[in-house]
């Protein structure tokens, strides 16, 4: 009799939980899986431009459209970039984050809730607005950056016309823009660390520099890896930031790998291509993704 | 809860009362709207135009949607793919066969056949940039081509009261240009990040650039290869300069100078010499069509511009037609160059004392007699990209010309399988016909 009642309120929860599951799922599997199995299939097709105006010249091409992928020198050019991104602007974007989660942290900062809200406010700022402000500031006459610079004697630099130092100029400023989301998360992480951890190792003569780096880096570990995996795989998918900035240019400089894929999708409508472009990316995402889970993963650990 | 529930119904009752009026406020006009989209520049000044073209057809209203350049491509065929497309567009004439093989625009043959022009009252070579496999699909709207710029004063100086029109003169002409203005300034600006000039070279020296029904690369033929070394050679004796446009921050002051003193370029540019120059300069600036291989009538530049097309899925194709006969007819073609400074693609137009009474636009008369199409396929502006970089190697000396255009040659021909692809196709199916049919 009991056992039956728990199983009817077992089924009778599980019933509750899919219908609030659906809704959810439901728009998962149409936007997102669907999305992605067509995408999948399209990979191995030549879908072109001809395609579009007469569906019959839809051809199945295997692993043509993958073979193409690696053996273009675009691909790679654009992975060089990416990888650019990946190695330069994500710890340099995790740094600046954690440094400025330290010091709104501080015990003798003041105003704290107003720094917060200042260094979130790029976040929160649209990329276009940004990316026009960015291009005055850039400006090699007239920009803010070069005069500032001229006052160190440092000849101008043409920051988004030279294709040496247009890729240093996206990594900033995409830096500058996304690093509040991180320092939120650390700020959290910091406020989580026990107070008792502080005082035990005050007591055993631990100074600053050792508590920050016995207690504060061990303790953050959690926080790191997630951190390190969300910046890493937003730093792969980067396109805004260049496509607004330099659309790629000069010399395809600041093409990056997403951009490449957008530029062949819908610019010239190769989406069997683009699609494969897609594929091989989130292939290289999820290694990189292991790899970095392993590494961190484990010296959390340890 | 009856609340909420009476809140919906409300929302329901309310959405579709705006339905219904925004549906009647459509109709209400007792007459026919035309969606016309028009790119930048030309989408702000063709309002005014299009009031006159409302006065006409009583009844008819006129919707220009203004697109921006940068985002029109897109915005074209996305409309295409979600069945939304305009009833009249601009597009430029690159464009054409891309939208024809897409099954998006009306081919205008049946059209054509009432209305009060030809194909003759256009340049040829623009007309041609229209027709895809014999079926005209766009009217040319405005003209644009690319000629000499140069500096009338210092090429007198060199010893040369004009402009040459056979490439040895011209290049004799440039090395005199150097001699005059020493080793640290150079005779003519070619960017390296421009397609345009060494297309146009390869077009001169009677290259077709792609061959077998534009579905196979002819940049390794000999016609291109002799284009193509003469452009070179302007680079290796340091005629130009190894620069791409982004590194020259202000032409127009360079032009001034005496930095570079010839310059390949378009109409847009007139305006800008006169606004841009100093006083003292504005007699000693001029245009001329292009030199050619073997003098001026091989001198041939690009046919560009942009055309007026109709969307197949118009539902107003009557009135969609009389919006381009009216933007074709030579007086309103006039009122639109006086606008926009754009040039116009009816001959009859260039009759105007207007346009021929200055000499610098006058050569862009003759050079739009001596234009052709590149070849009309979709890939074409692909294709270009991939000529700049093989250039660009070869200017820089990372390759020599024989590996560029190589190279140029492979990708091309793997861009244009499908094209092969599709031509077998039809081959086979054209030449099984006869074969049934007996």
């Amino acid at each position: 009799m009991k056992r039956s009642q728990n199983a009817t309120s077992e089924r009778r929860q599980k019933a509750a939980a899919w219908v609030f599951l659906t809704p959810a799922l439901l728009l998962i599997g149409i936007f997102f899986f669907v999305p992605v199995l067509a995408g999948l299939v399209m990979s191995f097709t030549d879908f072109d431009i001809y395609s579009i105006g007469s569906p019959e010249t839809i051809r199945f091409m295997g692993f043509a459209n993958y073979q193409q992928v690696v053996t273009d020198p675009e691909f790679w050019r654009a992975l060089r970039n990416t990888f650019y991104f990946v190695v330069v602007g994500g710890p340099l974007s995790v740094l600046a984050s954690l440094a400025a989660a330290l010091l709104v942290n501080a015990k003798v900062a003041r105003w704290k809730g107003l720094f917060r809200t200042i260094y979130f406010t790029p976040v929160v700022t649209t990329m276009v607005a940004v990316a026009i402000v960015f291009r005055y500031l850039l400006h090699p006459h007239y920009g803010l950056v070069n005069q500032a610079l001229s006052v160190l004697h440092v000849p101008a630099i043409d920051w988004l016309g030279d294709p040496h130092w247009s890729m240093p100029a996206i990594v900033l400023l995409a830096v500058w823009k996304n690093f509040g989301y991180n320092m939120l998360i650390f700020i959290a992480g910091l406020q989580a660390v026990p107070e008792e951890l502080y005082e035990a190792s005050e007591l055993d003569g631990a100074g600053a520099a050792a508590q920050f780096v016995h207690v504060t880096l061990p303790s953050l570990a959690p926080t790191f890896l997630f951190v390190g995996v969300m910046t890493m795989i937003g730093q792969f998918q980067i396109f805004a930031e260049p496509y607004v900035m330099t659309q790629g240019g000069p010399l395809r400089s600041t093409v990056s790998v997403v951009m490449l894929m957008y530029e062949q999708g819908f610019r010239w409508w190769r989406m069997g291509y683009a699609s494969a472009i897609a594929f091989v990316l989130f292939v290289i995402m999820m290694v990189a993704t292991m790899i970095q889970m392993r590494l961190q993963g484990g010296k959390g650990r340890a | 809860m009856n609340r909420a529930r009476c809140g919906a119904a409300f929302a329901v009752i309310a959405a579709v009362a705006l339905l219904l009026s925004a549906s009647g406020c459509a109709r209400s006009g007792h007459g026919t709207t035309l969606r016309f989209w028009a790119m930048g520049r030309e989408g702000e000044v063709v309002q005014e135009l299009v009031r006159d073209f409302e006065h006409e057809h009583p009844g008819v209203h006129v919707i220009v949607q203004q697109v921006p350049w940068s985002a029109a491509h897109e915005k074209l065929i996305t409309s295409y793919v979600g069945k939304s497309t305009p009833d009249v567009s601009q597009l430029g004439n690159t464009w054409v066969p891309e939208f024809s093989a897409l099954k998006a625009i009306e081919p205008l043959r049946p059209w054509l056949a009432a209305a009060p022009f030809d194909s003759a009252a256009y340049f040829g070579g623009i007309w041609d940039t229209n027709v895809i496999d014999g079926e005209p699909f766009g009217v040319p709207w405005y003209v644009d081509t690319r000629l000499l710029f140069y500096r009338k004063d210092i090429l007198a100086r060199a010893g040369y009261a004009s402009m040459p029109g056979d490439w040895q003169t011209w290049r004799e002409a440039m090395r005199a240009v150097k001699r005059v203005v020493g080793k640290d300034r150079y005779a003519i600006f070619l960017p390296t990040n421009e397609w345009n000039p060494p297309v146009i070279m390869g077009l001169q020296a009677g290259s077709p650039l792609l061959k077998d029904g534009d579905t196979r690369a002819a940049f390794r033929d000999s016609a291109f290869r002799s284009g193509f070394d003469f452009y070179m050679s302007l680079y290796r004796e340091n005629l130009a300069p190894s620069v791409s446009g982004n590194e020259i921050a202000n032409v127009y002051q360079e032009f001034a100078r005496g930095y570079l003193n010839m310059w390949i370029t378009g109409p847009w540019n007139l305006g800008e010499m006169r606004n841009r120059l100093p006083d003292s300069l504005q007699g000693a600036w001029a245009t001329a069509p292009l030199p050619g291989p073997t003098g001026a009538a091989s001198g041939v530049s690009l046919a560009g511009g942009s055309s007026l097309v109709m969307f197949r899925a118009s539902k107003h194709k009557r009135e969609a037609w009389a919006l381009i006969e009216y933007l074709s007819r030579p007086d309103v073609q006039l009122r639109f160059w006086r606008l926009t400074g754009d040039l116009p693609g009816r001959v009859e137009a260039w009759r105007d004392t207007a346009l021929t009474h200055d000499a610098n636009t006058r050569a862009f008369g003759e050079q739009l007699a001596r234009v052709v199409a590149t070849p009309k396929v979709p890939e074409w502006e692909q294709i270009a990209i991939r000529v700049q970089d093989q250039v660009e190697r070869v200017v820089r000396k990372a390759a020599t010309a024989d590996t560029a255009l190589a190279d140029l040659s492979a990708d091309v021909n793997r861009m244009l399988e499908k094209r092969r692809w599709l031509r077998e196709k039809a081959l086979a199916a054209s030449g099984q016909r006869p074969e049934g049919s007996r």
